[in-house]
């Protein structure tokens, strides 16, 4: 799932500054399991910007709402009916559900609550970790099911660099050495000897680096 | 090995003739200055057969490594060129190679390089396109086909001797010789190790290294640094990743008095020299005096290791 981080409340503060009304949108997908922007998280911070403006002497309106994605033209058009009545809308989406709130309401400011962090998934409650980094050619199957594009922090295709100590990377000494495990993996499946072959050279072209990128089903597209 | 030089570098003429090669090495400085590049120079010179230039080493901007090789060659020395994949793509990496090399680079060393993490700008956003490993497929590339890595034509190919590291004192143990087996499938012609002083930890390692045959296929120096003091022989035992210092030897600069450290610092150098030398398959030593450029004739000299050979 996607990982969000909410914003610090200053920056959240700063970016309401001048309205009067806003609608804190939550939403219901990958945010809300990952405790940072759904309805809950919607009505907390709800309150304490309305304490904050309050102690202020300067005091906001805010209606909640909270959709099941905002990544999804179907579900944001519920907030059809409120938008207009609003100065803001404060989305508490990754940054793809602001950017779909963005698109359809082009008379209102929509801004960013959360800073979205990563791809990954959790190891116990309240607890993420960064697992894919969407490069877009997938290389588990050399890698023994563990990515070196996301996990290695240099992004090494070709084994462990100089820095990798009692399984821990050299950046952090809370940092699993994505390479460690790789080789564990390998070593423990019995299939070492593809940690040998050179991986070939990356073509970025599937990730970010080829521009914008989009997933086309031309089945659906009738 | 084969006696045939593919290149005119200084090094590859030293260690093909079957001399026991010496490198050093020298941090360019934090700013443009080009008499400190020389000053550091005038200590090197006639001390060992080639010296490493770095390259933005622990992510500190330096001067660059392609520029402070250039003033080394002014001062008639042989600079081996650092480069890291951190801060260039592909692009900018071929880029790179064919202006070293026509500025008369004519030996190089291909690294990953430090995370930015350890640097004066954590900020930066970092490249690594491609790895240490892809970096010689990407030299040799150039040099033996003619070709950039995008398939066309080079007018003018760069010649340069290509090495790069190894540390055989990373984890986990098991894939070190594995990884340097895959750099010379890459096409590595060189390497340098991490600083060595766990003898017996290298001894294994080389063992198996000359048990897959790879000595006769890259030529190995054995990496040397002597301690200036116990603080520093501490502080890389506890501080810097992937450092292996045995107890014996910290053990042995805390029992010396401080005004003589220095002194039994460069002792355990030469011992260790005199070690490697001992080793098979290793074909030199890379002295990294770390700031302390000026001990690295000494202890080149207290090894026997001087005068350098003309080739």
């Amino acid at each position: 799932m996607v990982i969000g981080e909410r914003k610090p409340f200053d920056e959240i503060i700063m970016m309401l500054g001048g309205h009067k009304k806003v609608l804190v949108l939550g939403c219901g997908g990958c945010v809300t399991v990952c405790l940072t922007g759904g309805r809950d998280e919607a009505r907390v911070l709800s309150s304490q910007i309305k304490m904050a403006r309050d102690k202020d002497g300067n005091p906001i309106e805010i209606i909640e709402e909270t959709v099941e994605r905002q990544c999804d033209p179907e579900y944001i058009e519920q907030a059809a009916p409120i938008v207009p009545e609003v100065d803001a809308v404060l989305s508490m989406a990754c940054g793809v559900g602001v950017q779909y709130m963005a698109e359809r309401y082009k008379d209102t400011p929509v801004y960013p609550a959360l800073n979205t962090t990563f791809v990954g998934g959790s190891t116990k409650e309240g607890f993420y970790v960064e697992k894919c980094q969407t490069c877009g050619a997938c290389k588990l199957y050399y890698t023994g099911g563990i990515c070196p594009i996301a996990r290695c922090s240099k992004s090494l295709l070709n084994g462990p660099c100089g820095g990798s100590t009692k399984g821990k990377c050299e950046i952090d000494p809370e940092v699993d050495c994505a390479w460690q495990l790789i080789v564990d993996r390998l070593e423990s499946l019995n299939l070492m000897d593809r940690y040998e072959d050179l991986m070939e050279i990356n073509d970025w072209r599937p990730n970010r680096d080829g521009g914008p990128r989009k997933m086309v089903r031309e089945d659906f597209q009738r | 090995m084969s006696a045939e030089c593919k290149t005119e570098s200084r090094l590859e003429k030293v260690l093909r003739a079957g001399h026991f090669a010496v490198t050093g090495e020298c941090g360019p400085p934090r700013g443009s200055d080009a008499e400190a590049v020389r000053k550091k120079c005038l200590l090197l010179k006639d001390k060992a057969d080639a010296f490493n230039i770095t390259d933005n080493q622990t992510s500190v901007v330096r001067m660059s490594s392609i520029a402070s090789a250039v003033i080394m060659m002014q001062e008639g020395m042989e600079p081996v060129m650092q480069m890291v994949c951190r801060d260039r793509n592909r692009i900018a990496i071929q880029s790179d190679i064919l202006g070293g090399a026509a500025l008369g680079i004519k030996t190089m060393l291909c690294l990953s390089g430090d995370h930015q993490k350890f640097g004066d700008h954590p900020q930066a956003k970092n490249v690594f396109d491609i790895d240490s490993m892809q970096l010689i497929q990407t030299v040799r590339r150039m040099r033996d086909e003619g070709k950039f890595l995008g398939g066309d034509d080079i007018k003018g190919v760069p010649k340069l001797f290509v090495g790069a590291a190894a540390n055989p004192f990373a984890d986990p143990f098991e894939i070190r010789v594995p990884r340097l087996a895959k750099k010379v499938a890459a096409g590595v012609e060189f390497v340098q190790t991490q600083c060595i002083f766990n003898m017996e930890k290298f001894g294994e390692w080389m063992k198996r290294v000359v048990d897959r045959g790879l000595h006769e296929k890259v030529f190995i120096l054995g990496g040397v640094t002597p301690f200036k003091s116990f603080g520093m022989a501490r502080y890389m035992a506890k501080n810097v990743p992937g450092m292996d210092v045995p107890d014996e030897l910290l053990a042995r600069m805390k029992a010396t008095p401080k005004e003589n450290q220095a002194e039994e610092g460069i002792k355990i150098a030469v011992e260790t020299i005199q070690q490697l030398r001992e080793l098979k398959g290793i074909s030199g030593v890379h002295i990294m005096a770390i700031e302390w450029e000026e001990k690295v004739g000494e202890i080149a000299e207290k090894a026997g290791l001087l005068p350098r050979p003309s080739v």
